[in-house]
């Protein structure tokens, strides 16, 4: 067992029909897990099952050689979670937004500055976040990976909304998480390009 | 990126962030908490002009009114409690957060009572004046709802937990606190028409203390179990 995280023997109902079952993988640092599938496939059931959100009907995934359910704050401090319901408060601006998830793990307001910087949100920082575009609100979700410091990212659908630059800015984004040791897990209906060791799971 | 340079972040400050964001929320979006607040003062002011105006039967009725309407007031609001952060995906991130659920928990129900708790007990000497409760009864009065407010904010943070995922569960919410709200209403009301009439009346004040105490130390596991299986 040196694999970092691992899914063993999953198996996900939903309502009578079954999404996917004996579904094995193992995933070390540096490498890629890609849920390919078409809509309604159960790529979100999957991640949100790995993520500990939501209980498989059997099987289990393990995270450093243990279940994630027994160690599961330990677990989350490694994890950060990108959805396409992004978790930001549209009433609130973006400054304000990333202050809190900032409180929430400990970061520096430095790393909040250079992280702003680095995704060039900084003329959008004093609007409330309702007023920013769909593409907008992404990029703005992918500041919490970076302020996060996880070795594991767990994307959903992470190019949806983006334009050309901004689907270009999330594959640079995880092949440099990549090459620093990270892990990432990301599902999609479309291809996309990412130069790292690539495990793919394809749903029916 | 390795996982030994790694600090867990400090509780204290998961949970002042929490409370910190609910609060500037609701400076943003004033209404949600002057509703329940106009909806307490709105009954409690009107219940004099409809009953029998004597003096000694508003006094008599008045602790009773005002618990019913403080219960009723925290009950219409704790419905949003983890509305919002369900329907955006806050909740996922707040869920998935490094800090523990239950700490959190208690941080929204802080917020809770922060926001409609505790604008309640401070308008109560207004409303206990059309009631003609003399000054020392008030004191009393305000202990009893600032106890009372806590223990139904924390409550309340279960069955809003409970209820989140399901649509119009707001009778449903009411109907899970009740039973759990009775003790308070009961002691709370009966504590201060005990004051009110020169009985000693200490020991529902340590009851509602006491009770307090133990949605304090127990509510917030409760309430972040029910977070986790309404979010499945």
């Amino acid at each position: 067992m040196t694999e970092l995280l691992s899914g063993n023997d999953l198996c996900l109902l939903r309502g009578d029909r079954c999404l996917f079952q004996r579904l094995n993988f193992a995933l070390n640092c540096g490498e890629l897990l890609f849920v390919e599938g078409v809509n309604g496939s159960g790529k979100t059931s999957l991640l949100r099952g790995i993520a500990g959100l939501l209980d498989f009907e059997s099987g289990y995934i393990t995270w450093d050689g243990q279940k994630i359910l027994d160690a599961y704050q330990g677990f989350r401090s490694d994890l950060v979670w990108l959805s396409h319901r992004v978790g930001f408060k549209g009433e609130l601006n973006l400054l304000e937004n990333l202050q809190f998830e900032s409180a929430l793990r400990s970061c520096s307001m430095e790393k909040t500055a250079a992280v702003i910087e680095r995704l060039s949100l900084a003329p959008l920082t004093s609007l409330p976040f309702r007023y920013l575009s769909a593409g907008q609100q992404r990029r703005v979700a992918l500041a919490r990976m970076l302020l996060a410091n996880a070795r594991l990212w767990i994307m959903d659908e992470p190019f949806t909304y983006l334009d050309k630059a901004g689907q270009a800015l999330v594959a640079e984004l995880i092949s440099e998480h990549l090459a620093g040791g990270g892990l990432c897990v990301a599902a999609s209906h479309q291809a996309v390009d990412i130069a790292a060791p690539t495990q793919r799971v394809t749903l029916q | 990126m390795s996982g030994q340079d790694r600090q867990l972040p400090g509780l204290m400050e998961g949970f002042i962030a929490i409370v910190r964001r609910d609060l500037l929320l609701a400076w943003k979006r004033p209404g949600d908490v002057l509703n329940p607040l106009f909806f307490f003062a709105m009954v409690a002011s009107l219940f004099p002009l409809a009953a029998a105006p004597s003096p000694e039967q508003l006094m008599l009725n008045g602790p009773g009114v005002v618990w019913v309407a403080a219960l009723l007031a925290t009950l219409l609001s704790l419905n949003s409690l983890f509305l919002s952060d369900f329907e955006d995906g806050s909740l996922d991130q707040i869920i998935l957060s490094p800090q523990p659920l239950p700490l959190l928990g208690l941080g929204k129900a802080a917020a809770h009572w922060l926001l409609s708790g505790l604008p309640l007990v401070l308008v109560s000497p207004l409303i206990a004046v059309s009631y003609r409760m003399p000054a020392d009864i008030v004191g009393v009065m305000m202990l009893t709802l600032a106890l009372g407010t806590v223990s139904l904010s924390l409550l309340g943070a279960i069955g809003a937990a409970l209820t989140v995922g399901l649509n119009r569960g707001n009778a449903l919410l009411s109907l899970l606190i009740m039973p759990l709200a009775m003790p308070v209403l009961i002691f709370g009301a009966r504590t201060v028409s005990l004051a009110a009439t020169g009985d000693p009346y200490a020991a529902g004040i340590y009851f509602l203390a006491a009770y307090c105490m133990l949605a304090l130390t127990l509510a917030p596991f409760a309430t972040a179990a029910a977070l986790k299986i309404s979010n499945e």
